[in-house]
């Protein structure tokens, strides 16, 4: 083994590059046959099943105006709601990934330090006002108010992180601080009118259901966006990786790269929320995966990777909400958290092991 | 005289309060300069402050005559780079990763190491001996093997001035040197110029080719190592009350033990230092001679010894001496002789042996401590 490591450096960086490339490609390839396989499962498994042959002739017929049954299910319901989630699921991954560089901990999330929470307070709140009005929320309006509320919520963790220098610490502020907006928030929703509750209920506590076309383009414009952002910062993100002083001393401008990074993961954490609720764990979870899959934390893998492994585990995760208990669908919250939690507890038994 | 380097009345600190006040340096290019000082004297707010991890609060620094807050951040990381103290964590970065954030300033926008990259990071790696640890996981590493590739990273960032705060301090003897070594190759093959601090005064003596002394956040000396490595200068910088320091080879010897001396030790060419360590160790006080002055004996024994009787170098031993021997060893009521042999001009410390043996002194052999403590009572 040793002597398979020193022959393989004694050619140098490009030799190992090589091998490091090649794992790089491999895990790609792998998160994306994933996707492809979850995409169709998610588009065949439902109340309506469908199945595959019947999968093809209905994407066949979707052109020809067909109001075949299986065709509308699938064109007006499954697409549109399995498009969200991969861009949501890509999104919270991202943030996720963005806020551990951050605070340069490994168990920082968006739903974790209350950003989600704090977004959910003002979507709330926004939604009871509009409904006493009579007024129907625009989609754009609930992601201006999710990062209305992202931002106070990602300010107060900027805050307690100023006061304390543990890692741990920051962690338990952060939850209080989502605690407190859910707190707030269930304040609300117990003093709303019974019919701005209807939608509010469902929404609070995380689901991915009843997206649209039309939400789906906002989502895609604002996450593409971002995303696009956040992946040109890849080389900032991997100096700051070595901590402020060294990033300072390689040429990064600090300040304006921190701004930059609490706006994009705010944002990303803020156009889930608004659309899906509070989503727990994938931001924290999600990272982490990808980094044992590609064995790096580079940004410039680590980006695009989370993204498409936040897809997959979203996919995954919203397959089994709709039908594990079918026709009971489940808060993807509850599933996530079963697939996100036992990864942070491994990330913080491997760290201690050190 | 064209300077490379300067710092002009600078005062330094954090939040606006300064920690460092007037520090004035000029340096020239290709030389080494060490800051040398007390733990929290401000030698890393210095060092900080020169390449703009702080802002100065007053004066200024020029590299290459330029005035650093003049210069953007991405042409000054060409120029200068840095070692820190601080301690960093890292999630699933190799070692070669970490070097490889060296090349920062030298890669595109979205930061891609190009061949002329690698082949920096590799030689970087092969001059600092780290290319072993390359695929390691930098956390799982130990603390030496981060410096030195924090070194590495340094020095892959191609700079003019290489700014290394307490660069030493995790590495072995054999590091330590080797690190000396890299340092004053980058000197003469690249014409780097270095500003360090550290805590190893032997090394410090012996790399630098200028030393700042700073002391309570003023700059109290600074001058050549022959100026600045004196007894009075390194005893009053560093308050050395427990002990004292040897300017010709920069060690430290521990503080003397005080009171009458109970035992008289025979010694000469380096045969005592040994045993005048131990004796230092068991909290015995003791007496030393004949010794010549210039020997390394004569050097400890006047460090650690109560009474010492010194012959002129390369002299005989006069009569007055080793009747002033004689009377401290019958003073003293034990002797211990460290010479198995002499030559011409110490012969008559074996003679005062057998004196004391004759006088019925009692000879310790077995330097322990039971046997000591019997001898005592």
């Amino acid at each position: 083994m040793y002597h398979f490591l020193h022959e393989k450096n004694k050619t140098g960086g490009p030799g190992s590059l090589r091998g490091r490339r090649g794992r790089y490609a491999a895990a790609f390839v792998f998160l994306a046959v994933l996707l492809v396989v979850l995409v169709a499962a998610n588009i065949c498994i439902g109340t309506v099943s469908m199945p595959f042959h019947d999968l093809v002739r209905a994407i066949g017929s979707l052109g020809s105006g067909s109001n075949d049954l299986g065709a509308a299910v699938i064109w007006k319901i499954r697409l549109p709601r399995l498009v969200a989630v991969m861009l949501l699921g890509g999104a919270l991954s991202v943030s996720g990934f963005l806020l551990q560089t951050f605070f340069n901990n490994p168990i920082a999330g968006p739903y974790v330090l209350g950003i989600s929470s704090g977004a959910k307070m003002v979507v709330a709140a926004v939604m009871i006002l509009t409904a006493a009005e009579g007024l129907i929320l625009m989609p754009a309006a609930m992601i201006i108010a999710a990062f209305a509320g992202s931002m106070i919520a990602m300010l107060c963790v900027l805050g307690v992180s100023k006061k304390v220098s543990s890692s741990a610490m920051l962690i338990v502020g952060g939850v209080m601080i989502g605690y407190i907006c859910s707190a707030v928030t269930d304040l609300m929703v117990t003093f709303a009118d019974d019919a701005s509750i209807v939608d509010l209920r469902s929404w609070s506590l995380g689901s991915f259901s009843g997206m649209s076309w039309e939400s789906d383009r906002i989502i895609a414009i604002t996450v593409i966006a971002a995303f696009a952002a956040a992946f040109l910062m890849s080389k900032p993100i991997s100096a700051y990786q070595m901590g402020e002083g060294y990033a300072r001393s390689v040429g990064v401008n600090i300040r304006r790269f921190r701004f930059g990074l609490v706006l994009l993961s705010s944002l990303l954490s803020a156009v889930v929320t608004a659309f899906a609720g509070p989503v727990s764990f994938v931001g924290v979870a999600v990272p982490h995966l990808v980094r044992s899959l590609f064995r790096t934390s580079r940004p410039l893998v680590m980006i695009p990777g989370c993204f498409l492994c936040g897809a997959d585990f979203c996919l995954l995760c919203d397959l089994i909400a709709r039908t594990a208990f079918s026709p009971v669908e489940l808060s993807i919250s509850s599933v996530t958290a079963i697939f996100g939690a036992p990864v942070v507890i491994w990330v913080m038994i491997r760290r201690r092991r050190r | 005289m064209d300077y490379y380097f300067q710092l002009k009345g600078l005062s330094a600190g954090y939040d606006g309060r300064a920690v460092v006040r007037d520090v004035d340096v000029s340096l020239e290019k290709g030389r080494i300069l060490t800051l040398l000082g007390p733990n929290g004297s401000g030698k890393s707010t210095i060092l900080k402050t020169m390449i703009r991890q702080l802002p100065s609060i007053e004066g200024a620094v020029y590299i290459d005559r330029c005035d650093v807050r003049s210069i953007a951040p991405e042409e000054l990381a060409k120029k200068a780079s840095v070692m820190l103290t601080q301690r960093i964590t890292t999630d699933r970065l190799t070692c070669r990763d970490v070097v490889e954030t060296g090349r920062y300033p030298y890669t595109g926008k979205l930061g891609i190491l190009d061949d002329g990259d690698h082949r920096a990071v590799d030689g970087a790696m092969e001059l600092t001996n780290t290319v072993d640890l390359g695929e390691k996981d930098f956390m799982r590493i130990s603390d030496g093997q981060r410096q030195r590739l924090l070194f590495a990273r340094a020095i892959a960032q191609e700079p003019e001035l290489l700014v290394l705060d307490e660069p030493t301090s995790y590495l072995d003897v054999r590091y330590k040197l080797e690190l000396l070594n890299i340092l004053r190759t980058l000197v003469r093959d690249r014409n780097v110029t270095v500003i360090m601090s550290m805590h190893e005064l032997d090394l410090a003596q012996r790399i630098s080719d200028e030393v700042m002394c700073v002391k309570d956040g003023m700059v109290t000396a600074c001058g050549s190592p022959d100026e600045i490595f004196s007894r009075e200068n390194i005893t009053s910088l560093y308050d050395l009350d427990t002990g004292s320091y040897d300017p010709f080879f920069g060690s430290l010897e521990m503080e003397k033990n005080s009171g009458e001396p109970r035992v008289f030790v025979i010694a000469g060419g380096g045969t005592g230092v040994g045993t005048f360590r131990a004796l230092q160790r068991m909290g015995v006080p003791f007496a030393a001679g004949v010794l010549h002055e210039g020997d390394i004996d004569a050097q400890v024994a006047s460090e650690l010894a109560s009474e010492t009787v010194i012959e002129n170098s390369f002299s005989y031993i006069r009569d007055e001496n080793y009747d002033k021997a004689l009377c401290l060893m019958k003073k003293c009521g034990s002797f211990i002789n460290c010479l198995e042999a002499a030559g011409d001009i110490n012969r008559r410390n074996l003679e005062l042996a057998e004196q004391g043996k004759i006088l019925g002194i009692t000879e310790i052999k077995n330097l322990n401590r039971d046997a000591f403590s019997a001898e005592i009572e």
